[in-house]
């Protein structure tokens, strides 16, 4: 039996045993136990960590770290992340990788500090300038935090993109048991800087941006093809799909499963990574599914809109597809199955 | 015994400034002081946005072309996981006393150990020569077309002088290139900040008053007397604080 872990600490350790050797950042509730975690855990295996002066500072020290070649993770929340999103645009045009947590709390402006899913936009869109992605990874569980901070890094390094650990208040405050990995062996990135000039680079006015647009575009479809992760069940007879991420989606799972032994033909998709968005998952559905439901933790409804557009996309045909927004918090079992007989009985409209 | 002077490797490159910028100037003798200090190979420049972002075609060396104003973060990490190689963040007084006022200063507050070179030609020159934080009270510019009313927008900043006063730096220093003996000077604050850093003193910054005859709608050599007449009175030129006896 493994010991029993705070999600933002579980966080913290997983990305020192997959490698980080630079923290920068600044603290914002529900994220701050990451960094004040890594404020003496740093120290202990030799990596360097600085309180920043600002949300803005913070992940632009990221940037000079994921520029010497150190692997680099910063966290924040809602608020915090707008202010870095500067700096996540210029990590992804320099193609440097790095870890972004969010912690995500509710609100527009400068939020609550209750649990939520309301970055969902920001995150899988890119909210900064011009034109990149981000690879969105959403855990339901403090062991599946753990494993996709390691697996944030690695993608992150394989594509030389920004990862974003998208969390949520809940999942960073609450406690459960998780198998921490091993820790690895550190090593500098060879495209790093070395003070010797040993990488060459494109002076800033020598760079062809129709050539980077062909390769920005090859790399987004090569991510989309191979990174896809997602988790589902009772596709194959379901009359209605249920697609719901993170905390909600446990709980959704929980009500998937109440709902066949009461004799209702659902199923569900629980998106492991938001984007790429698990399009692939859709092909496994029932040719004759009547709808997909989305069970957000937000207020308008966001996923909805992927879901929309994969259901065009994937079964070519004009289901109905419906959203039900809880604003914050984790929707309770029994919320979810009420919501869905409103739905069933015509008392909920279809968003698409 | 006659001595030959080449264009250090490190920048020899044409570059992008304007005719009688003095950008040049300093990029020259951050080239020097590096080769004689043998530390051309062993260098990290963060770039600010602005004039200085011509640097990054100058100089073949490892360099970060920052976010504008952001430079003080990105050094302070690069020093921080490099910290036996030098770093130098060259900005211009718009990215390093305005839009990144809080990086440059919390850097320096934080006695981070790079070296700052900061170029302050009293406006921001690279978006046409409006205001900025250094602007000469009754200067013209575009965004104060009547001239600097300083009652409404501050006095201009003197940072080494803050610097020197307020946190505990290493090496805080003004210099000039509006002549050779100027030039000089400032050649030899930039190579004291530099060992400064390869001693690991802490923090060391040098701004420097340097002409820019396009924006202040003078020729050359009236940009020269302009910094002499009316700039140097108010940003004065020495060192601020020195290196202390090793």
């Amino acid at each position: 039996m493994s010991d029993m872990i705070k999600g933002n600490e579980a966080i913290a350790e997983a990305a020192i045993r997959a490698g980080a050797r630079l923290y920068a950042g600044y603290p914002i509730t529900p994220s701050t136990e990451i960094m004040e975690y890594m404020s003496w855990r740093m120290e202990e295996v030799g990596g360097t960590f600085i309180q920043a002066e600002s949300e803005i500072a913070g992940i632009n020290m990221i940037i000079g770290g994921a520029a010497c070649g150190v692997r680099s993770i910063t966290a924040s929340s809602g608020p915090g992340i707008s202010l870095k999103q500067e700096g996540m645009t210029t990590l992804s045009d320099e193609q440097l990788p790095a870890v972004v947590v969010n912690t995500v709390r509710y609100g527009n402006g400068i939020g609550t500090l209750l649990s939520a899913q309301c970055d969902y936009h920001r995150e899988t869109r890119g909210g900064g300038n011009g034109d990149y992605r981000c690879i969105v990874l959403c855990p339901d569980s403090i062991q599946e935090a753990v494993d996709l901070t390691v697996l944030a890094f690695d993608l992150a390094e394989k594509y030389r993109m920004v990862s974003v650990l998208m969390t949520e208040g809940a999942l960073a405050q609450m406690m459960e048991p998780a198998v921490m990995p091993e820790m690895r062996e550190t090593k500098r990135f060879p495209w790093g800087f070395d003070g010797k000039y040993t990488n060459k680079k494109i002076g800033i006015f020598e760079r062809n941006s129709l050539t980077e647009a062909v390769e920005l575009n090859e790399k987004y479809r090569s991510v989309k093809e191979n990174e896809q992760r997602w988790e589902s069940g009772y596709l194959e007879d379901a009359e209605y799909v249920f697609v719901s991420y993170g905390l909600p989606g446990r709980s959704t799972i929980g009500a998937v499963e109440e709902l066949r032994k009461e004799g209702w033909k659902v199923g569900f998709i629980r998106p492991i990574i938001a984007w790429p968005f698990p399009e692939k998952a859709f092909m496994e559905v029932n040719p004759e599914v009547k709808g997909f439901v989305t069970v957000e933790a937000n207020a308008t409804g966001q996923m909805v809109e992927d879901v929309a557009l994969t259901v065009k996309k994937i079964l070519e045909k004009n289901v109905p597809v419906y959203c039900n927004p809880h604003v914050y918090g984790v929707p309770a079992i029994g919320s979810i199955k009420k919501d869905f007989h409103r739905l069933v009985s015509g008392e909920i409209k279809e968003v698409y | 015994m006659a001595i030959s002077r080449k264009v250090p490797e490190l920048i020899d490159k044409q570059n992008g400034f304007c005719p009688g910028c003095g950008h040049g100037i300093v990029t020259r003798l951050i080239g020097e002081c590096l080769q004689e200090l043998g530390q051309e190979n062993n260098v990290i420049f963060g770039i600010g946005v602005g004039c200085s972002s011509l640097l990054g075609a100058v100089v073949q060396a490892d360099r970060l072309h920052c976010s504008h104003g952001r430079v003080g973060a990105v050094a302070t990490a690069m020093k921080r996981v490099n910290s036996d190689n030098l770093v130098i963040a060259y900005q211009g007084d718009g990215d390093a006393y305005s839009i990144g006022i809080g990086e440059t200063t919390s850097a320096a507050y934080r006695n981070e150990r790079f070296t700052a070179i900061i170029i302050n030609n009293t406006n921001y020159g690279m978006t046409g020569g409006q205001m900025s934080n250094t602007t000469m009270p009754g200067q013209k510019t575009s965004t104060s077309i009547h001239g600097r009313d300083c009652s409404v927008t501050g006095m201009p900043i003197r940072f080494p002088e803050l610097v020197a006063t307020q946190f505990n730096p290493a090496y805080s220093a003004r210099g000039s290139v509006h002549n050779t003996v100027n030039i000089t000077k400032t050649k030899k604050y930039i190579k004291n900040a530099l060992e400064a850093q390869i001693n690991k003193e802490g923090y060391s910054v040098v701004e420097v008053l340097s002409p820019c005859p396009t924006n202040w709608g003078l020729n050359p050599v009236d940009s020269m007397e302009r910094i002499v007449g009316e700039l140097i009175p108010y940003f004065p030129l020495g060192e601020f604080k020195s290196r202390e006896a090793k």
